[in-house]
């Protein structure tokens, strides 16, 4: 049994998820304080999105339980949601619309009060450096500038939690380490950010504490200092290689 | 329930509509230039005849009258006409107003007396007794206003009077055809009601493309991942495209009203005509969704769209208007025909807000409305792979 501790900020207790016959996730369990980043790596196919699929009320667990900030993600899903900040895999955003209005309606679906809205919209595309292309469709944008605009519409109602699904694929170094910089912000300002990547250095870069997941089950977990010490590894990408081996996973 | 997110939402569809060419174009464009295209084109045939035409009789001859019975059979034995008797002329005319009938022909008290006087007096004119059978012809059916009156003459006279088609003089004489409050029409003012759902039946295609577009870019889930539920998502696509049918509904009779349509009703008439289509982009948004949960790319969706589309569009608009009676009667179970024949009643014949065919028709419309809608969310919900 996972201990639920006063500063949590998500835990997951024995979670479950089934597709059929496929166990996607086996038995998850974790505690994320808050204010901390922590890093849920693992080859394609792992269960890393389903878990997240689980933790934002999309789909419902097969067993065990996921919750954020007390509240479950499934049963108590809306309210869950409401200290949620999701920047999915995809780049998804609405083609038609300029990079200010994409953002400004997830602040109007995120309950931001009308007089802060405004403002919150400029802070955060000011911050993913996007200011000067505000009024812009996003459907001429590059896809760095779109996974920003991605980035932004996660993070404008100012969530206690933020999710950043491979937040830095396609970016050049300049956005990547714009957004690190951002994120490490948001460490600052006590936010807790779960974050799911396949680059190794951005893991070892941004993050408190990593979990490697594999065929739905945590496998290893701790600082990256500790991991790299444990397995006697240059880097993190040699102990992710180490747990998860050298075979190439495709996605289910 | 948040207003605020639903109105977002709904904002959100509406700028997709404006700012995407395609959609702009099918939404918006497309009544327009439709209605454009028809109100300039058109000015020959209505289409083919169906297989037979329905006439109401209002026998004031007496209830023996054997002069008028042999007429309603030979009548019955052309094969072009059903005959229907009616009590009295305003149940008749109330009937021809609401299509139920596409004729009423009135056999006046005389007319017994007037065919025995001819049978009795076949060479001499000086000893008939004249009387004229009033015939009221259906405005919004040009093919049965042009074939009923050669036919209710020709049977006049060669089956009850037995004159041959030549003669030049007979004691009974049949009245000019007399549309109920018509005027003038021309053959665009009785395609206008179709077009009313022929616009707003594209809607289907535009509503499958939307969530199987928001579902392939990931959008649909990322929105779920907010405070917003999937109740408000399609409490905004319904606002949204209710609004669209709204200025899609307005767009077809401005262009109408711009080049000489005039509906024949009352501002009421108006506005509920308008309502009733308003009504049907409901339906629309709910095949919508079944085609966004059939298809798996908005490509699919498109042609997914046309199972929904064509039926509607050959059964229920005013393309039904050139069908089979079969095909007519199986026009019946698709909503879109309610939305033409309660258009028609309105603004062609007239027929009263309150008649029972209009009032029937909201009904239907409403409630197949609805029911489409509902199971259009259910089935997105269940099997829509969000």
């Amino acid at each position: 049994m996972q201990r639920e501790t006063a500063s949590s900020a998500i835990t997951i207790d024995g979670l479950t998820k089934d597709f059929g016959d496929v166990r996607a996730v086996d038995g998850l369990t974790l505690d994320i304080p808050e204010g901390e980043i922590f890093g849920l790596l693992g080859p394609n196919g792992s269960g890393k999105t389903t878990t997240i699929s689980c933790l934002t009320g999309l789909i419902q667990p097969t067993g065990g339980t996921a919750k954020v900030c007390g509240s479950d993600a499934w049963s108590e899903r809306s309210e869950a949601r409401k200290v949620l900040g999701v920047c999915p895999q995809e780049t998804a955003l609405y083609q038609y619309l300029t990079a200010e209005e994409n953002v400004a309606i997830f602040a109007e679906l995120c309950s931001v009060p009308k007089v802060e809205r405004s403002r919150r919209v400029d802070y955060v595309l000011e911050k993913v450096g996007l200011s000067e292309n505000a009024d812009r469709r996003v459907a001429k944008f590059s896809g760095g500038m779109k996974r920003r605009v991605s980035i932004a519409m996660a993070l404008v109602h100012d969530p206690k939690i933020v999710f950043l699904d491979e937040p830095t694929v396609g970016m050049d170094p300049q956005s990547r380490r714009a957004v690190w910089d951002f994120v490490m912000e948001l460490k600052d300002r006590g936010k807790t950010v779960l974050l799911t990547t396949h680059h190794m250095e951005e893991a070892e870069e941004l993050c408190d504490r990593v979990g490697v997941i594999d065929h739905g089950k945590l496998i290893e977990l701790g600082s990256p200092a500790d991991l790299k010490s444990k397995h006697q590894a240059r880097d993190l990408e040699d102990v992710f290689i180490t747990l998860t081996g050298r075979k190439i996973r495709e996605e289910a | 329930m948040s207003l605020h997110r639903v109105l977002a939402l709904a904002e959100k569809e509406w700028k997709r509509t404006v700012r995407e060419p395609a959609v702009l174009f099918m939404i918006i464009l497309f009544p327009v230039m439709m209605t454009l295209a028809f109100g300039a084109s058109f000015g020959a045939t209505a289409g083919s005849q169906p297989a037979t035409f329905t006439v109401a009789a209002v026998d004031l001859s007496g209830a023996n009258s054997s002069a008028s019975t042999q007429f309603m059979q030979a009548l019955g034995a052309t094969g072009v006409v059903k005959v229907h008797s009616y009590q009295s002329n305003g149940t008749a005319q109330s009937a021809l107003s609401q299509g139920q009938v596409q004729a009423v022909l009135v056999i006046p008290p005389s007319f017994d007396t007037s065919v025995q006087s001819y049978l009795v007096h076949p060479s001499q004119p000086g000893m008939w007794v004249n009387s004229t059978l009033p015939l009221y012809l259906d405005k919004a059916s040009l093919v049965s206003a042009q074939l009923l009156p050669s036919v209710v003459r020709n049977v006049l006279t060669s089956s009850v009077l037995g004159i041959k088609q030549d003669a030049a003089l007979s004691p009974v004489g049949l009245s000019d055809p007399s549309m109920v409050e018509v005027t003038s029409q021309t053959v665009f003012d009785t395609f206008v009601p179709g077009l009313f759902a022929f616009a707003s039946i594209f809607l289907i295609m535009m509503v499958g493309q939307s969530f199987t577009g928001d579902r392939e870019s990931g959008m649909l889930r990322r929105v779920l991942t907010t405070p917003t539920s999937a109740s408000e998502i399609m409490t905004a696509q319904v606002l949204s495209y209710l609004l669209i049918g709204a200025v899609q509904a307005l767009l077809v009779l401005g262009t109408a009203y711009a080049l000489g349509y005039r509906p024949d009703t009352g501002a009421p008439g108006v506005v509920l005509g308008l309502l009733i289509a308003v009504v049907f982009s409901v339906c629309n948004v709910g095949f919508g969704l079944i085609a966004a949960t059939l298809a798996r790319s908005a490509g699919g969706a498109t042609g997914i769209s046309f199972i929904f589309l064509l039926p509607q569009m050959f059964l229920g608009t005013y393309v039904g208007m050139a069908l089979s009676g079969s095909a007519q009667a199986a026009g019946r179970f698709v909503p879109s025909f309610y939305v033409t024949d309660a258009l028609n009643s309105l603004f062609t014949r007239g027929a009263d807000i309150t008649s029972t065919t209009v009032i029937t028709d909201l009904a239907v419309v409403t409630a197949s409305s609805f029911f489409i809608l509902a199971a259009g969310i259910l089935l997105f919900r269940k099997f829509g792979r969000v």
